[in-house]
């Protein structure tokens, strides 16, 4: 060795004189080589690392003689060179090794791997990237939720689940069924999406413990907390289309435990737009004002935590004719027009305890009453609903043996008066209170490891659906790593409120009439349906890139329906009870890829088949695309030391062609088309994030400018018998551009 | 030696204190478990649950302890640590043998207590 070491020294000292080279060796104390440890010279910025044997070799210049061989994991060794001798350097392991900070962007939806249901949550993050406005615009980034373009005159833009409307979605607040009844048609309009704090989306069946009217799916979205809100917030908005929008929150904190957020909302749209040149407004004109005060009080150390909500909101709407006058046109034939008021009050309790020496038992207990009054006409047909409703549930968690299984039962109880005036081609009163009271067991087993199930069951007596038992399970395995199968199956049963959901046909020339008259709600039966499904997620590397592919194959069976028909004749609405098949089988296949980091790509294909047996046969839901295609792009830069950050969002939604209802009856330049083309819709976002208090954003929806033309049948002549404002199938308005801010106090 | 006296000492003050107080049937616990990954969670959780009487059971990686909420009627502390012992993972009351650590899998191979 030292011979070696001589030779070489004798060599390099031959091509280089006078400088010396440094040989040796790094292990580690089980006389394990290193690969890569920093040997350099102290106070010196030359160095070298050692090689996968542990070997280095060095020149040592004349000025420095102390080296310090340093590796991750192991003391740093320093080691005073006086000879040309090889070194073996033997470092010791740091038992406590320093905090290592994993950084992982959280994604702005998550798919759950270990949830049994399906279910997913779209956070803020999420909900941030359609700035505008309220819940029913939250989902535009969401493939799983479908949202309807809006007609132009109740502005209102439906959302749909696995091929079906929202009334066959359960929607809570906070797991209090929140958008029913009378509040179907506009309900997620009132609820402003700066006050939402996540939105939890399941789809099929879901649980029995909010109830029995879920068939599709549910949607349950949560306020903001006080208790952990910020003390200020303010979000303006404005669009071309002259909407603008106003959020402040302001929190106060009592003590640790008394906390408070009040929340004042306020929309408007004053000009009047007629795009498309049919002698409409695209967008009804109107005014909202939205007040929430929310108070929390929390104890942690008792186990109580406790809401209370008051609510307040009076939305109005008009629409129609551009030169429409309310005090001068209405219910007149001078000129068509339409107002839609509305004033909801509410106020609602929940209060949970945790027992604190058994975390796994609690109770809850929850309690609602809503005010929801709206008065409307269309043209001449007038409708006017006030529905009072009380809603209690008492629930109890715990465990059977251990916390593998749980159990949640309790009952619940709901009251609901609704005064409803129909005035169309007939003048009815349908006035009537309606009160179920239920109980329900649910059962949730998981092995630790690979399978879960929730299996539950609730029994219910309705005063009009009669004495009921609603079964619901679902399944979730882990076959392999990082993939989920679950499955569910679930029957849901409800009262449809016929003229509440399908409001948008009073503003048609149409004549309304029920065919049935021995049911007990409208003359019609309770409608009942079961929903199987089937979902796949697998996450993987996909070239190093975290990536994910989703499946769901969903198939809802109708046993009874209250049919809606508008194909047998373009002058009438029929309402009658489903006598044959009436199904929505949904697929949809969605693939995500985190391209490079902070560069997300989403994109989905869907696929509807949703037929009914009408009295003319059995069609294809109108109005429904069967293919759709979603795509979703969303970058943003490195958060920077002071909060500043861009962030861009581009969505693309492509329709397939839709059936349009039937007109072959009109005359002909009253007739529509069998199928609505197919077309794109692209919305855009920019965000610029100037500090952590402080951020801008400007946006347009549908930048390609795609317009439905003739959104309305016979808008020259709207009290003509061919007048017809319900076939949207795609914008009116054509591009729309926003801008807004949202300023915090932290 | 001093040490040795008072630690024993120490121990059996707080085993008569023990033995002394009613058997609770929500007994909380928390006793140090050595462990890794995800597995070692799912494989000491499991062994908890295998005793009768444990109702709750959540191992935390990031402190290296489990907190147990058992029926003293039906098992102790100990039988619990026993259980997670034999399926290889040290514990501060009892220590897993040696051929049951050898037998866990590689990325379970944490570092003995």
């Amino acid at each position: 060795m030292y011979k070696k070491i001589a030779l070489v020294l004798f060599f390099i000292s031959s091509v280089a004189s006078a400088q010396e080279i440094i040989k040796g060796i790094v292990v580690d104390e089980k006389k394990q080589p290193l690969l890569g440890a920093n040997i350099i010279w102290q106070k010196s910025t030359s160095g070298t690392t050692s090689d996968e044997k542990g070997n280095f070799s060095i020149e040592k210049p004349a000025e420095f003689s102390i080296l310090e061989i340093s590796y991750e994991g192991f003391e740093t060794q320093k080691i005073e060179v006086t000879s040309t001798e090889s070194l073996t350097i033997i470092l010791k392991e740091v038992n406590n090794l320093k905090e290592v900070t994993i950084s992982k962007t959280k994604r702005s939806t998550e798919h759950s791997l270990y949830k049994v249901t399906n279910v997913q949550t779209m956070g803020q993050k999420e909900l941030l990237k359609a700035a505008c406005c309220n819940l029913s615009e939250s989902f535009s980034t969401n493939p799983s939720i479908d949202v309807n373009f809006s007609d132009a005159v109740t502005g209102n833009k439906q959302i749909k689940m696995l091929g079906l409307t929202s009334p066959y979605i359960l929607i809570a607040e906070e797991n209090i069924p929140s958008v029913r009844g009378a509040s179907q048609a506009y309900g997620l309009s009132f609820v402003p999406g700066t006050w939402v704090e996540s939105i939890q989306i399941t789809k099929g069946a879901g649980s029995v413990i909010n109830g029995y009217e879920s068939i599709s799916g549910q949607i349950n979205y949560e306020v903001l907390k006080p208790v952990n809100d910020i003390p200020f917030f303010l979000n303006v908005y404005g669009s071309q289309d002259s909407r603008y929008e106003l959020n402040t929150h302001f929190n106060h904190k009592y003590s640790d435990k008394l906390s408070t957020t009040l929340f004042l909302h306020g929309n408007t749209r004053q000009s009047r737009n007629d795009m498309n040149d049919d002698g409409f407004l695209d967008n009804p004109i109107g005014k909202q004002v939205n007040i929430l005060n929310r108070w929390q009080y929390n104890d942690t150390e008792k186990g109580w935590v406790s809401f209370l909500n008051l609510r307040y909101m009076n939305d109005e709407k008009q629409a129609g004719e551009v030169d429409f006058n309310p005090d001068t046109d209405k219910l007149t034939t001078n000129a068509w027009g339409s107002e839609v008021n509305t004033e909801k009050i509410e106020i609602s309790n929940k209060t949970g305890y945790v027992f604190p020496e058994m975390p796994y038992q609690s109770f809850g207990f929850q309690n609602s009453f809503q005010s929801h009054k709206q008065e409307s006409y269309f043209g001449l047909n007038q409708y006017n609903i006030h529905q009072t409703s009380f809603y209690s549930n008492l629930l109890f968690n715990s465990i059977i043996s251990n916390t593998k299984n749980k159990f949640t039962t309790g009952i619940n109880f709901a009251y609901d008066k609704y005064d409803e005036v129909v005035n169309v081609n007939f003048d009815q009163d349908f006035s009537r209170i309606d009160n179920s009271v239920g109980a329900f067991f649910e059962y949730t087993f998981d092995n630790l490891n690979n399978f879960s199930l929730v299996a539950g069951a609730r029994a219910d007596y309705h005063n009009r659906l009669g004495t009921f038992v609603t079964p619901r399970l679902h399944i979730r395995y882990n076959p392999w790593e990082q993939a989920v199968i679950r499955a569910s199956i679930g029957r849901g049963k409800r009262a449809a409120n016929i003229f509440a959901e399908n409001q948008q046909l009073f503003a048609s020339s149409r004549d309304f009439s029920i065919l049935n008259s021995d049911g007990k709600l409208y003359g019609l039966n309770p409608e009942i349906a079961w929903n199987y499904g089937l979902s796949f997620i697998q996450k993987f590397k996909l070239l190093g890139m975290s990536s994910e592919v989703i499946l769901d194959y969903y198939v809802t069976d109708f046993q009874n329906q209250a049919v809606v028909d508008i194909d047998a004749n373009a002058q009438q609405v029929l309402f009658y009870n489903l006598d044959g098949k009436s199904f929505a089988n949904s697929f949809q296949a969605e693939f995500s890829i985190e391209l490079i980091k902070h560069l997300n790509f989403k994109t989905a294909y869907k696929y509807y088949d949703v037929q009914t047996q009408f009295s003319t046969g059995q069609l294809q839901k109108a109005l429904q695309a069967k293919h759709r295609f979603f795509g979703n792009l969303s970058f943003e830069t490195h958060i920077k030391d002071k909060g500043q950050q861009w962030k861009f969002d581009f969505t693309y939604n492509w329709l397939g062609e839709q059936r349009l209802p039937n007109t072959s009856m009109n005359p002909t330049v009253y007739q529509l088309a069998d199928y609505a083309p197919a077309f794109a819709v692209m919305n855009t976002q920019i965000t610029r994030t100037f500090s952590s208090t402080f951020e801008m954003y400007i946006g347009g929806e549908n930048i390609g400018n795609y317009k439905q033309n003739n959104g309305i049948v016979q808008n020259e002549n709207p009290f003509g018998s061919y007048f017809d404002s319900s076939m949207i199938y795609g914008p009116t308005f054509g591009a729309m551009y926003y801008a807004g801010l949202r300023f915090k106090i932290k | 030696m001093k040490n040795i006296v008072i630690a024993i000492l120490v121990a059996f003050f707080s085993i008569s204190a023990v033995a002394q107080e009613k058997k609770s049937k929500n007994k909380k616990a928390e006793i140090k478990v050595a462990g890794n990954c995800e597995m070692c969670e799912k494989r000491i959780e499991k062994a908890a649950f295998s005793v009768k009487g444990v109702k709750s059971a959540d191992w935390h990686a990031d402190h290296q302890d489990i907190h147990l909420i058992i029926d003293e009627n039906k098992c102790s502390v100990e039988d619990v640590a026993k259980a997670i012992a034999k399926v290889g993972h040290d514990t501060e009351i009892v220590k897993a043998k040696d051929e049951d650590y050898e037998r866990l899998h590689g990325c379970c191979n944490y570092e003995r207590l």
